[in-house]
């Protein structure tokens, strides 16, 4: 049998400069391409800069620019989603900091 | 309200594309096409100035898979009338520096310079660009690319099909 744990969802930061262009792109590939493996996914688009006072709330970010500040949870790089290099590496990445991840309080 | 998906196509203004163009930098490049869209209508006088100080901030080139890199300037919304895309292909690479790791400079010979108002609608376009930059013989193809008709013809193999 496998485990009875009911599903969880996870809430995803998928932050740009603008959070208008690349992050509406990269938050429909990650909400596609991590729900072919079986998780729920919750995304919400916003700037590098508001990630310190939305980064609580959240399970992971993925950034499509660079982060210049510490955060409290992981940041994954989106670009792959862009560019198609290293795409199914990135969803790997993704998928095992998900699946190790504590339970949100 | 039209709820219709815009692509790229419809978007792309003919007036903001630069086939060949030569330019000594990124920032010609994009005042260029700024200026396009500011005479067609599609965006305020402030667009140029917001675009190249978001682009300094957080810069928006791209290494892609194959030898031709990318770049997607943009800005703010408030700086756009109604969403718009210039192009630029450059026989001569211009800098501009990595969307990533901005100490990373990257030459660049296809700019998509995007004008866009809410996500919601730019969706479909959004993903025509990104499999675009995702397809080295695409790139590849625009950037050789001599005409209109021929840009078109290239954009219209990666447009999703039409019912």
């Amino acid at each position: 049998m496998m485990t009875t744990t009911p599903p969880r969802s996870f809430t995803i930061l998928v932050a740009c400069g603008t959070a208008i262009a690349t992050s509406t792109h990269v938050a429909l590939k990650i909400k596609e391409l991590l729900g072919e493996r079986g998780l729920d996914v919750q995304t919400v688009q916003c700037r590098v800069q508001d990630l310190p006072g939305m980064a609580l709330n959240a399970d992971l970010i993925v950034a499509t620019a660079q982060v210049p500040f510490d955060v409290n949870i992981p940041v994954v790089d989106g670009i792959p989603f862009l560019t198609g290099i290293g795409t199914k590496e990135v969803v790997d990445q993704i998928e095992q900091i998900l699946r190790q991840s504590p339970p949100t309080p | 309200m039209d709820s219709t998906p815009l692509n790229l196509l419809d978007l792309l203004i003919p007036e903001a594309i630069a086939l060949n163009f030569t330019a000594a930098s990124a920032e010609a490049v994009i005042r260029h096409l700024a200026a396009a869209l500011l005479r067609q209508g599609y965006v305020r006088e402030t667009f140029a100035e917001a675009a190249l100080e978001r682009e300094a901030r957080l810069p928006t080139g791209l290494r892609l898979s194959g030898e031709i890199h990318a770049a997607i300037p943009h800005t703010d919304i408030e700086h756009v009338l109604r969403p718009a895309v210039g192009l630029a292909t450059l026989p001569e690479p211009v800098i501009f520096r990595n969307m990533i790791d901005p100490t990373d400079v990257v030459p660049v010979r296809l700019v998509f310079l995007l004008a866009l108002e809410q996500p919601k609608s730019q969706v479909e376009m959004l993903q025509q660009v990104a499999t675009i930059l995702q397809n080295p013989q695409v790139v590849s193809d625009l950037v050789t690319a001599q005409t209109l008709e021929e840009v078109r013809r290239i954009l219209a193999q990666v447009m999703p099909a039409q019912s």
